[in-house]
């Protein structure tokens, strides 16, 4: 375990000694390397039930992209949302109601389950987050079971039945969605908002926003005494995240057609934390690995599929007792302010 | 919304209310005493109720009650009763002491932070549940009915039944027991002295590791208590029975003060009446959202409970 952190931090440090034109065309690289990924067969990466393209979608990507939004709330501002699944069904069900009864286009409904969901997350956030660090997962926890209860037992949003016939994305120029059985189209799609979101966090974390949450992170009475206003910066990481995960809710919906409060367990909301300690709480590489890790893994196992939810449990603690940090942890920054 | 419902069976719903409560009372005091002791939510004691109430169907099992036996009466149904509650209090309180020692003393002893625990508590809270989901199936099992439910008299609407008047009194009687212990044995005086300062009663010569051995083990037992309590009065049970009654429990502990042992009581007792009234009003299918929406309104008002933190006071 330890080699692994000496071989990573290696990595890293000859990732940034190389000039910055080698670092864009290696990543442009490595995009594209990823991006051709359902293309290709590769006989040994399917799992038992399901072909590896299918899975790239469903599964793989979507919990990268939960992770790494539940990794804004969790690992940069240090706040413990148990509930998290809650923003993906905001997003789901704004995905269902409007594509189904107003009919708009998936493309207009992105935006707008992304701005739904930041609010509720600012609405939630607002009296909660003043709340000492336990007792918010407890209430985020409640929030998830809240939202799952309502869409169980309001008729209009569907109840026990669910909503079905969600509109597919209108088609842009080759990309054509109407065939449910190639997952591709919808790769691309999830694959391109993972790489803007990165790309929108990254900058975020450079500005004086990262460095604010930052500073809460490591001694939140500290920050406050420095002047930074933390339940506005805590309030921002929250409905972030909270976006990122309605933006993965109005996705899924799409992709699925038809979605029930079925799909949105309160053990989702475990997945999803588990994805961002696993991997390595506050740093996006980490989280995208433990993603990996969480959502393939289980799938590949469907052999002894009856064990792997315990096996699961129990690597959780063995984890968190053998490396606690994650399996790739953030570095300290060097100079935080 | 239904207002008649509440103003016509007003004492049926508060007594109703009353025994719910009960349990979620004993519950709620293995989240208070492990919050106040080591300032950490037990994120797994949900299992430790949902073991118990199996430890109690495994008994019932055990000394050949089914579905079918006849309700038993006098001193069989006493011993009955004892049997059941003991193997589940056994069951739990074993269950806690192995949680504690599994998931968390290690990283208690490294000084882990808060998020470490907690998600090695999920981990564990998973894997109980999925190993008693291998073992015993994923459906509801029935439990067998020991004990005649019949109604003796009716008091303001309210129907007093046999089994509603063992929980409130039993529950009441533990809880009196427990109240007794912490506040008068010299163990009781020695998880207060860990409440109020770890550091300090570790240099008063305070062991440490039997204070918090001691804690979870109480809070074990309790829920074993709860878990036998919640088959005498609902008669069944799965894998997943825990998670809601966990997250109520706690709610209860939060509502009452958390680390507060009273205040768990007092928590428990109010989120069970109101949550009855709750699901009079707004129906049945809403009672978890009213657990969950005062268990927000409280932490907004009054984060510290309603009657405080104060399991480190001297009178706990």
């Amino acid at each position: 375990m330890k080699y692994l952190s000496s071989v990573t931090d290696a990595v890293g440090d000859r990732w940034r000694e190389l000039p910055k034109a080698t670092q864009r065309l290696l990543t442009v690289i490595f995009i594209a390397g990823i991006a051709v990924l359902p293309m290709v067969q590769i006989p040994l990466l399917d799992t038992p039930q399901t072909d590896f393209p299918s899975l790239l979608f469903d599964k793989i990507g979507l919990y990268v992209l939960m992770g790494i939004g539940l990794n804004v709330v969790v690992g940069k501002a240090g706040l413990l949302d148990l509930g998290y699944v809650a923003f993906f069904a905001i997003g789901g069900y704004t995905m269902a109601q409007i594509g189904t009864l107003l009919h708009w286009s998936f493309w207009l409904i992105l935006p707008l389950g992304v701005v739904i969901a930041m609010s509720a997350g600012a609405i939630l956030g607002l009296p909660t987050l003043r709340l000492r660090g336990d007792y918010l997962a407890i209430v985020t926890l409640g929030f998830g079971e809240i939202i799952r209860i309502t869409a169980v037992n309001v008729d209009w949003l569907g109840a026990n039945r669910g909503v079905p016939n969600i509109p597919w994305p209108a088609a842009i120029g080759p990309l054509n969605f109407e065939d449910i059985l190639n997952p591709k189209p919808f790769y691309w799609v999830l694959l391109a908002l993972i790489i803007l979101v990165i790309w929108l966090l990254k900058r975020i974390d450079r500005s004086r926003v990262g460095r604010a949450w930052e500073a809460i992170r490591e001694d939140e009475d500290a920050a406050e005494l420095m002047g930074v206003q933390t339940l506005k910066f805590k309030l921002w990481a929250f409905s972030i995240g909270a976006g990122i995960g309605g933006m993965g809710g109005v996705l899924f919906a799409s992709k699925v057609g038809f979605i029930s409060p079925d799909n949105f367990p309160l053990t989702l909301s475990v997945m999803f934390l588990a994805i961002v300690v696993l991997g390595g709480s506050g740093n996006i590489p980490g989280v995208i690995l433990g993603a990996l890790a969480i959502s393939y893994i289980p799938e590949r196992l469907r052999g002894f599929s009856e064990y792997r939810v315990l096996l699961f449990g129990a690597a959780l603690v063995i984890m968190m007792n053998l490396r606690p940090q994650g399996l790739l942890p953030r570095r300290i920054r060097g100079k935080v302010i | 919304m239904n207002f008649s419902t509440l103003t016509s069976q007003f004492g049926a719903l508060t007594f109703d209310g009353l025994v719910l409560g009960a349990i979620y009372a004993l519950v709620a005091l293995g989240y208070t005493l492990v919050y106040g002791v080591l300032r950490l939510i037990n994120f797994a004691h949900s299992e430790i109720f949902m073991l118990g109430t199996f430890g109690a169907l495994l008994s019932a099992h055990a000394i050949g009650l089914n579905a079918e036996s006849a309700p038993r009466s006098g001193l069989a149904l006493i011993g009955t009763f004892l049997l059941v509650t003991i193997v589940a209090m056994a069951i739990s309180g074993l269950a806690a002491v192995l949680l504690e020692r599994i998931a968390y003393r290690g990283l208690r002893r490294r000084g882990a932070g808060r998020l470490t625990v907690l998600i090695s508590a999920i981990g564990a809270s998973l894997f109980l549940q999925e190993a008693v989901a291998l073992w015993r199936g994923r459906n509801y099992e029935t439990f067998p009915r020991f004990l005649e439910k019949e109604v003796w008299f009716t008091l303001f609407g309210a129907d007093i039944r046999s089994d509603k008047v063992l929980i409130l009194v039993s529950a009441a009687l533990m809880m009196i027991a427990l109240e007794r212990f912490v506040s008068v044995t010299r163990l009781g005086r020695g998880i207060r002295a860990v409440a109020q300062n770890q550091d300090t009663s570790v240099l008063m010569g305070v062991n440490i590791d039997r204070v918090v051995t001691l804690t979870f083990l109480i809070g074990g037992l309790m829920a074993g208590f709860a878990g036998s309590l919640n088959q005498v009065y609902f008669e069944q049970t799965r894998f997943s029975i825990g998670i809601v009654l966990g997250v109520k429990a706690f709610t209860a502990a939060v509502l009452g003060g958390i680390g507060n042992l009273r205040g768990a009581l007092l928590g428990g007792l109010v989120l069970g009446v109101v949550e009855s009234y709750g699901a009079a009003i707004f129906g049945g299918s809403w009672k978890d959202v009213v657990a969950f929406v005062i268990l927000v309104l409280v932490l907004m008002f009054r984060p510290s409970g309603l009657l405080g933190e104060t399991l480190q006071k001297a009178r706990a």
